[in-house]
């Protein structure tokens, strides 16, 4: 595909970038390709649409709650800590 | 390496640990934890072995700090003092997830619906359709408003992915791993985190706009 040949941003068709943006989003794309990754999404409203809800899924993924160590393998884990390096641990 | 907001810094936290301060101790614990378990998950099929490959590998964080050289991050270090444990304890537990191998067959097609994109007879093949185009959500999804609903549905839709999507999303967006550590502790290449990736950051999205749309 070459950007030359259609108005650039319009090379790339929707159906592709969609397929494009985690790539785009990660940086994997050569430098050809981001550029017409942004000029597509300067031209195609619907994408840049798209885009910002990916961006916002992602965001919201950060907020989801997640499991962690119940509060007892926790405190065996400070006493572990404590006893193996604790300043009573170096005497 | 981009550390995650409000993460301790590194250098002053491996001192604070090595002069066994406690509260530093607590601190990583309650930062890394959730991140560990899920990974830990990737080797080990239950929630009481995941448990254990966390607790270990900290005793083993705890035991080793003082041969950490500082050439990785600490919260790196650690995460291959976890995967190193996930794996023995995986193998004991003959767990396999095909980690080299990307998902089930039925799902490799496009990410959104080819009814949305103009046919090859249109002028501009392969473009939204007025249909099909995105529309704007009516709210966000990470508002501090958050609806539980909303919440949920992520939940949900995380919950539907396959594993090795689920694992890689919430590492990478949930947890905030950077992608060489999530292509190290699963034994990926980049391109196929990044495939994984992509499909359950995907997925989720037409979840969350099917979500709104009703």
């Amino acid at each position: 595909m070459k950007a030359e040949q259609r108005t650039p941003g319009l090379t790339a068709q929707c159906q592709q970038v969609v397929e494009l943006i985690t790539d785009y989003l990660e940086g994997a794309l050569d430098p050809d390709m981001t550029a017409e990754v942004e000029a597509h999404l300067q031209l195609c409203d619907g994408c840049d649409t798209y885009v910002e809800q990916m961006r916002a899924t992602i965001r919201a993924l950060g907020t989801v709650p997640v499991e962690t160590l119940s509060e007892t393998a926790q405190s065996e884990l400070l006493q572990a800590f404590r006893d193996l390096r604790g300043p009573a641990a170096a005497t | 390496m981009p550390s995650k907001e409000g993460e301790p810094a590194d250098a002053p936290l491996v001192e604070r640990l090595r002069a066994g301060e406690s509260d530093a101790f607590a601190e990583v614990v309650r930062a890394w934890s959730p991140m560990m378990l899920q990974a830990a998950r990737a080797y080990v099929s239950t929630d009481a072995s995941a448990q254990e490959v966390v607790q270990d590998a900290w005793v083993a964080m705890i035991r080793g700090l003082d041969k950490f050289e500082g050439r990785s991050s600490l919260r790196t270090w650690l995460l291959v003092i976890l995967g190193n444990i996930g794996r023995n304890r995986g193998v004991r537990e003959a767990r396999t997830v095909p980690w080299s191998a990307l998902g089930p067959a039925d799902d490799t097609g496009p990410v959104v619906d080819p009814d949305r994109f103009r046919g090859a007879d249109d002028q501009w093949p392969g473009h939204w359709t007025p249909l099909g185009k995105p529309r704007p959500w009516p709210r966000s999804p990470e508002e501090e408003t958050l609806a539980a609903e909303d919440h949920r549905q992520l939940e949900n839709g995380l919950a539907g992915l396959s594993e090795q999507q689920r694992t890689v999303v919430a590492l990478r967006d949930v947890h905030g791993l950077s992608s060489d550590e999530v292509c190290s502790l699963l034994g990926l290449s980049a391109i196929n985190q990044r495939v994984l990736l992509h499909r359950g950051r995907s997925r989720l999205r037409s979840l969350l706009e099917m979500h709104y749309a009703t």
